[in-house]
């Protein structure tokens, strides 16, 4: 009964796994010839958003999709273009969201200029707080 | 040093809390809406996915009307569920065209003679190179786009049945 409960449960899982029935894109799990190029094409797939599994590289997911992605990313930078190119092409589709490596902007601006104002403060709170302790201590000195 | 000085920091923590403390409590949104949207149709040529229905080009997706662009799979339980809406909106006389994603032309055979065929064209699309090119995420989604060939509106996920009177109101408008 278990066993044929389990066949039963198996059969259901096969349209999953059915998106994997076709072979994967050329470059999906293949490196580029040219090492340089694969190099540029590596660092550029672990900059990029996976759409599926949305806290994943391309680099790392095993989703049929982000397999597609990294072809085309090596294959365009087989073909000639610069990371930067075929990075913006993808931002062109798919927005901001799909790289890792957020570009300074009106949105992004605050996270950028934040921490400089912070330290800038800290600096200032410091300065006042050791000020007044060396002045304390010569009085008391 | 002013004594209000002094609250400088809590004030800076509660802050930090209430962003941090709102972020959590907002619903995720994992939807990523493509770029696409009223711009001109990407180019592309897609090889025929069945026997029965032509291939797909760009240039049959301008045509003088507004039509529908699907993008499906034989393997995606949600386009099951859509499947009774596509053949609502053919009904209603929209050209719907297909393009099946990372599939098998038996697969997609078998998929369409037990849900459904509203389309007129097809294109197979096993790299999910053409839905890299329009900015898509998944199956199912569908593009309304208007007689030039400009996407008009991206609609994500299944198309369910109160989609239905809004894709039909959106295609109206792109007249």
């Amino acid at each position: 009964m278990m066993r044929l409960l389990t066949f039963l449960l198996l059969l259901g899982a096969v349209p999953a796994a059915a998106q994997n029935a076709l072979p994967a894109s050329p470059y999906a799990h293949q490196q580029l010839e040219d090492p340089a190029k694969e190099e540029q094409a590596r660092s550029l797939m672990e900059e990029l958003r996976c759409l599926k599994c949305q806290s994943q590289s391309i680099a790392d997911s095993d989703a049929p999709m982000a397999g597609d992605m990294r072809s085309q990313v090596r294959e365009r930078i087989a073909a000639g273009a610069t990371p930067e190119e075929v990075r913006s092409w993808l931002i062109d589709r798919y927005g901001d969201w799909v790289t890792y490596k957020p570009p300074v902007n009106a949105v992004t601006g605050p996270l950028w200029i934040a921490p400089i104002i912070l330290l800038i403060l800290a600096i200032w709170l410091a300065r006042g707080l050791f000020r007044r302790r060396n002045k304390s201590e010569k009085e008391s000195g | 040093m002013n004594r209000w000085l002094l609250w400088i920091p809590l004030v800076i923590f509660a802050l930090f809390f209430a962003i941090v403390a709102g972020g959590l409590m907002r619903p995720k949104d994992n939807i990523i809406e493509s770029k696409m949207v009223g711009k001109p149709m990407p180019e592309f040529v897609l090889p025929a996915a069945i026997e029965q229905r032509p291939a797909l080009a760009t240039a049959d997706l301008a045509n003088g009307k507004p039509q529908l662009l699907n993008i499906f799979a034989s393997w995606c339980v949600p386009c099951i569920a859509e499947a009774p809406q596509l053949l609502a909106l053919e009904k209603a006389g929209v050209e719907i065209n297909g393009i099946a994603s990372r599939d098998t032309p038996q697969d997609i055979a078998n998929f369409l003679n037990r849900w459904g065929n509203p389309y007129t064209r097809i294109g197979t699309d096993v790299r999910s190179a053409v839905q890299l090119e329009l900015g898509s995420s998944g199956v199912p989604e569908t593009f309304v786009i208007d007689g030039n060939g400009v996407i008009v509106h991206q609609h994500i996920g299944d198309i369910r049945k109160d989609d239905v009177a809004d894709l039909l109101e959106i295609l109206e408008k792109a007249q």
